[in-house]
């Protein structure tokens, strides 16, 4: 669905205002539209996605964010993936990809992938819970507009989908030589990166601001 | 309503950069530097973006020369080793015949970073020579460049996947390689590269027409 705004006259003058929107990655004023649930309003100029409405989205990104929470411990309790050669066997969790990195003397590889795998997609959905959860139960969350911030800055450095394709690659290589199995933590790993995409997705951030500027009266 | 478009700087005010809230210069002058709304430092144009994108693209087109050059990683198995470079790797994997991860590895690893740098570089110049060709094809090469980055982590990844799971001395070992440092480095440095560069510039002074009016 695109958004025009042929033949509207803009209001320029106001201290703020969150009825106009200047496009993000072109500064293009468009007026803000009243979308059908389910719709997205991109800029005239350079197509950038300007809004998007979801049915119950606040409500919807805090299950997914719970799920995707409730997978990340499983994800992060058993083994990923198992590795067999002569009759010797090993296993390896979430986080050893980290710590093997430091034990080899590669600590800024270990500090990068701790917080890309593991401290970045945790911190995502501990915020949307703790923005989202308190929304819910009608309360005003603790510095809301600090947490929003460091959601936004997390997002690009949580990278759970990539590790995905990390996994494939090194399933690939080993399996040329070795037996190797997938582990139970593997399956809850993918859960959670589904849970946090779908959070992602039906998240939708004028809601969020609209709600807390209800809740502030 | 014609000639030049209406933007949030040409009408004197600036959109924040986290909430999009538009805050009038008059607002700003008056009352305060930072966002009514969502309370982040308000600026019309991300600070020294050409500059800051330029440093860290020279700094990321120096790393990339250790990163495929070194090796990444080494498997020793039953006494015999290997050492693979970025490419390497990828050659292995389509020797091996699976060719469909070795395309997935050779378009995040190598294809990737240097098309990174590429693009950030063009996008730099055209907007310092106020370039006004195209401005929607490279405002679509720009957030396609900010997209794809984050993807060439799949190396790193598996490295460290490789490294945890195989250590069964002699038998089978694979140690990290200095290549896999300068490699992060230079995933990270574009990814820097490309958020410092503002998309904005390239629709500044390109003398678009807004045919919305």
């Amino acid at each position: 669905m695109c958004f025009t705004r042929e033949g509207v006259a803009i209001e320029t003058d106001f201290s703020y205002t969150d009825a106009l929107l200047a496009c993000p990655e072109c500064d293009l004023i468009h007026e803000v539209a009243e979308l059908e649930d389910g719709e997205q309003g991109r800029c005239i100029r350079c197509g950038a996605i300007l809004f998007m409405k979801h049915r119950n989205s606040l409500d919807r990104a805090l299950a997914f964010a719970m799920t995707g929470l409730l997978f990340f411990i499983l994800a992060n309790m058993y083994p990923l993936l198992t590795f067999e050669l002569d009759g010797r066997s090993q296993s390896n969790r979430l986080i050893d990809g980290a710590i093997a990195f430091m034990d080899a003397g590669y600590w800024e590889l270990g500090l990068v992938v701790f917080v890309s795998s593991v401290v970045a997609p945790l911190m995502v959905l501990v915020i949307l819970i703790t923005l989202l959860l308190p929304m819910r139960l009608n309360r005003f969350p603790i510095n809301a507009q600090g947490q929003m911030r460091l959601l936004s800055y997390l997002r690009p450095w949580a990278m759970s989908e990539i590790f995905i394709l990390g996994i494939i690659v090194a399933f690939v290589k080993l399996s040329d030589f070795a037996d190797v199995g997938l582990g139970p933590s593997l399956v809850a790993f993918v859960c959670m990166v589904f849970a946090t995409v779908m959070a992602y997705i039906t998240l939708d951030d004028e809601a969020i601001w609209n709600r807390l500027k209800e809740l502030k009266k | 309503m014609t000639g030049q478009a209406l933007t949030a700087q040409s009408m004197g005010a600036i959109s924040c950069e986290f909430c999009g809230m538009l805050v009038s210069n008059n607002f700003i002058e008056s009352h305060s530097q930072h966002c009514p709304r969502c309370d982040a430092h308000l600026h019309s144009r991300k600070a020294n973006s050409l500059k800051r994108t330029t440093a860290l693209l020279i700094a990321a087109s120096i790393l990339y020369f250790p990163a495929n050059l070194y090796p990444i990683l080494t498997l020793i198995s039953f006494g015999k080793s290997t050492t693979n470079t970025i490419m390497g790797g990828v050659i292995e994997l389509a020797n091996a015949g699976q060719w469909s991860i070795a395309a997935i590895v050779f378009i995040a690893s190598v294809f990737v970073p240097i098309f990174k740098i590429a693009a950030l570089f063009f996008l730099v110049l055209s907007v310092h020579f106020k370039m006004s060709w195209k401005t929607r094809q490279r405002a679509l090469l720009y957030r396609f460049t900010e997209y794809v980055g984050r993807w060439s982590m799949i190396d790193i990844f598996m490295i460290s996947i490789l490294i945890a799971l195989v250590k069964l001395q002699a038998i089978a070992t694979v140690t990290a390689g200095p290549g896999a440092i300068a490699f992060a480095a230079v995933v990270i440095i574009t990814m820097f590269a490309a958020m410092t560069f503002d998309p904005r510039l390239i629709w500044d002074n390109s003398g678009e027409e807004d045919d919305g009016q």
